[in-house]
């Protein structure tokens, strides 16, 4: 008897101190990256806790898509991590305004990045920064090099080139030409309208005139880039209108379509499942008849913000001063390749595709999407129309002009500078 | 001289928990969500109480009327491919089932599993028999020469809501099935003796004698189902998610609800719009329980065998 009250005694004793020994700092990040999460608990936390052992970081994804709806329901009830990561623009703004994001302009080493990068996490007028700048994505397509080989092809150049590519390979193989769907409407507003559109309505150029109003929807550039994106129709796959975007995926990585409308995330996805079963290339969107410029959308994707809430808040700024630093971007840049990190730091990137996709930021000029700034504070939202439209005109069930039109309709309900005419 | 009755107690204490439980989990959450729908952003910052205006922007806006009506449409087919296909189905299995076959009890157990299956998996299993690239729909229209009929079902705007009906109507067809069964073993023996004696064939039995009798039954699966369907949610969300393709075209109550209240990608959650979605389709559910309860199930004899 007196023995097991020993053993037991001891063992009280040994769960009071094992629990103190752990009773250190722990941080949830909130984050909508759920394919990112293995390198994040192998790699990226690791690193981080190799300077602060004291503090246990715990990665805590949502799917993309309920990602937002998920977050501002936690963040309403309280129960949101400590590390919140931020969506570019209007989203953290609102999240900033509602006091849910802890102001960063004192943060060590929020210095290290260009003014456009914490422009898409600053307050309008530019005085407030709330999250840290993490990575941008850059769209393109890629290619299986096999098949080009095959059919003895080259990259295209200009749309021309493009249309007579996918022309060849549609009736000289049995491989799929463009290896897309259009069932999850994202892909083809995304990686369709946004990554070629660019080089039609001249970057920034255009999306600061749709913001100020001298552009418009159904007119030049941006029609233009709703007819390109019509004449790609024959060359999608069988059944495009019900195929999803992890289908279209596969359908690539397998090794039977020929090229793939790309965001650079795509890149560590297909290093992932093509392995050395066929060598991959890329080359940046088109140019369209007599352009010599051109544009690509180097979206600014990724920030990382502050709980206002968070009991933590002092070991979360600590996390946030090492996003800042070269460490990070280094770590960040080659474990996720296609997702280049924001921060004037020299960083070598390894994946010669990657390195390809950020190659053409020297020739061509860069701009964002055009629905993510300003233009999706409204109802209806700017970029679900975009989705819609982009969808439907690749299904054929309207016309580039009828989308151009809704999309131009809509906006103008509501967006002051788009009544002005 | 008039005695006092002594206050019911026992009463009172045994419907407390039920009440209890009822009042905070059902009534109150019900009562804050319409509440929730009176309120909106008011001019001048906060929120405040706007009246009836949220379900007049709903149902009058140029934004807000065509996606509620258009959802109201949707759901309206969902329910009326239900009633002509689910419970039509679900009865003539539930007869066969009844009529001494060999392995009833297999059978029956069959039709039941996709009941018990969760939405998510069932959802997941149809979207990968008729998907384009991997399902087995066009192989097997295929082996048949049938091939070009082939279509992608869940991506075409003409094709997806029925389609999405039909495999609701697959999964939850055992349901109605068994509540049919059921009505139709308790009919005595004696009365379908009874007419097969006077010479009735089995077509006359049933329409005669069995028909009548479990017209209850009948009654009860078209309000399970109306409820059900107008509640629907899962199923859609689960193949085609919350922005409910090909354009909105199997949008129905419940997503435009999820949409309208969580927000969705950059648009933000609206929760007094969303409720007052929610509040339309209490009403809906309301009014159609209503008519059932007054216009029908008055009406109807009960029978005691």
């Amino acid at each position: 008897m007196k023995r097991w009250t020993a053993v037991l005694a001891a063992l009280v004793v040994a769960l009071v101190v094992s629990t103190a020994a752990f009773a250190q700092t722990r941080l949830v990040i909130e984050s909508w990256r759920n394919d990112d999460l293995l390198i994040w608990q192998n790699v990226i936390i690791p690193a981080f806790r190799k300077h602060h052992p004291d503090i246990e970081v715990v990665f805590a994804p949502t799917p993309p898509a309920e990602y937002n709806a998920v977050l501002s329901s936690k963040l309403a009830a309280g129960t949101a991590g400590d590390l919140i990561t931020c969506r570019p623009f209007d989203v953290s703004l609102e999240l900033y305004k509602q006091g849910h994001l802890v102001p960063l302009n004192d943060l060590p080493g929020i210095e290290n990045f260009s003014d456009l990068a914490k422009a898409a996490w600053s307050t309008d007028d530019g005085s407030v920064v709330f999250c840290v700048p993490m990575a941008s994505v850059i769209h393109g397509f890629i290619y299986n090099k096999d098949i080009f080989d095959m059919l003895g092809l080259e990259e295209p150049r200009t749309e021309a080139e493009f249309l007579a590519v996918l022309e060849r390979i549609r009736t000289q193989s049995r491989f799929t030409p463009l290896v897309m769907g259009t069932a999850d409407q994202w892909e083809a507003a995304t990686m369709g309208y946004q990554n070629i559109g660019p080089n039609y309505w001249k970057g920034e150029e255009g999306r600061l005139g749709l913001i100020n109003g001298t552009a418009r929807y159904n007119e030049g550039g941006f029609l233009a880039a709703f007819e390109a994106l019509a004449r790609w129709r024959p060359y999608l796959p069988r059944g495009y209108q019900a195929i999803r975007y992890s289908d279209a995926q596969n359908l690539f990585a397998q090794g039977t379509g020929a090229i793939y409308p790309a965001g650079s995330w795509d890149i560590s996805v297909f290093r992932a499942m093509v392995g050395d079963a066929f060598e991959m290339g890329a080359f940046p969107p088109p140019l369209p008849e007599g352009a010599t410029q051109c544009y690509i959308s180097d979206h600014i994707d990724i920030g990382i913000g502050v709980n206002a809430a968070s009991p933590n808040r002092e070991a979360a700024l600590k996390f946030l001063e090492w996003v800042t630093s070269q460490e990070f971007a280094e770590i960040y840049a080659n474990v996720l390749p296609g997702f280049f990190p924001l921060s004037n730091h020299p960083v070598e990137i390894k994946d010669p595709l990657a390195r390809e996709f950020l190659s053409w930021r020297e020739s061509c000029q860069v701009t964002i999407r055009t629905a993510y700034h300003i233009l999706s504070r409204g109802t209806p939202n700017n970029e679900l129309d975009l989705w819609n439209a982009s969808a439907q005109v690749l299904n054929g069930t309207m016309t580039p002009k009828q989308a151009a039109d809704m999309v131009q309709r809509n906006l103008e309900s509501w967006y002051a500078p788009q009544q002005r005419r | 001289m008039k005695r006092v009755r002594k206050f019911p107690t026992h009463i009172a204490v045994f419907l407390a928990p039920a009440v209890l439980i009822y009042t905070v989990f059902m009534i109150y959450p019900m009562l804050s969500s319409l509440w929730l729908s009176l309120l909106n952003r008011i001019p001048g910052g906060g929120t405040g109480f706007v009246g009836l205006q949220n379900y007049v922007t709903l149902l009058t806006s140029e934004h807000w009327a065509p996606r509620f009506w258009n959802a109201f449409r949707n759901n309206v087919v969902f329910f009326v491919i239900h009633m002509l296909v689910q419970n039509p189905v679900a009865l003539a299995l539930a007869v066969m089932l009844n009529s001494r076959i060999r392995a009833a009890a297999v059978y029956r157990t069959i039709i039941f599993t996709p009941a018990v299956l969760s939405v998510v998996l069932a959802g997941f299993a149809w979207r990968m028999v008729l998907n384009p690239v991997w399902g087995i729909s066009y192989t097997i229209l295929d082996f048949f020469g049938l091939g070009d009929l082939d279509r992608p079902w869940l991506g075409l705007e003409e094709t997806a809501l029925v389609t999405l009906s039909l495999i609701s109507v697959w999964q939850n067809v055992g349901i109605p099935m068994v509540l049919f069964l059921a009505a139709l073993v308790r009919i005595p023996d004696e009365l379908l003796e009874a007419a097969r004696v006077d010479g009735a064939n089995a077509w006359q039995v049933f329409r005669h004698v069995q028909l009548p009798l479990i017209m209850p039954s009948l009654a009860i699966v078209a309000v399970l189902t109306f409820v059900g369907n107008f509640n629907a949610f899962d199923l859609i969300y689960a193949t085609q998610g919350s922005l409910a393709g090909p354009n909105f075209s199997t949008d129905i109550m419940g997503t435009f609800f999820f949409r309208t209240f969580f927000g969705f990608q950059l648009q933000p959650g609206d929760p007094h719009m969303g409720a007052a979605v929610a509040g339309m389709m209490f009403l809906i559910i309301l009014t159609g329980v209503l008519l059932y309860l007054f216009g029908w199930q008055r009406r109807m004899e009960r029978i005691e065998y």
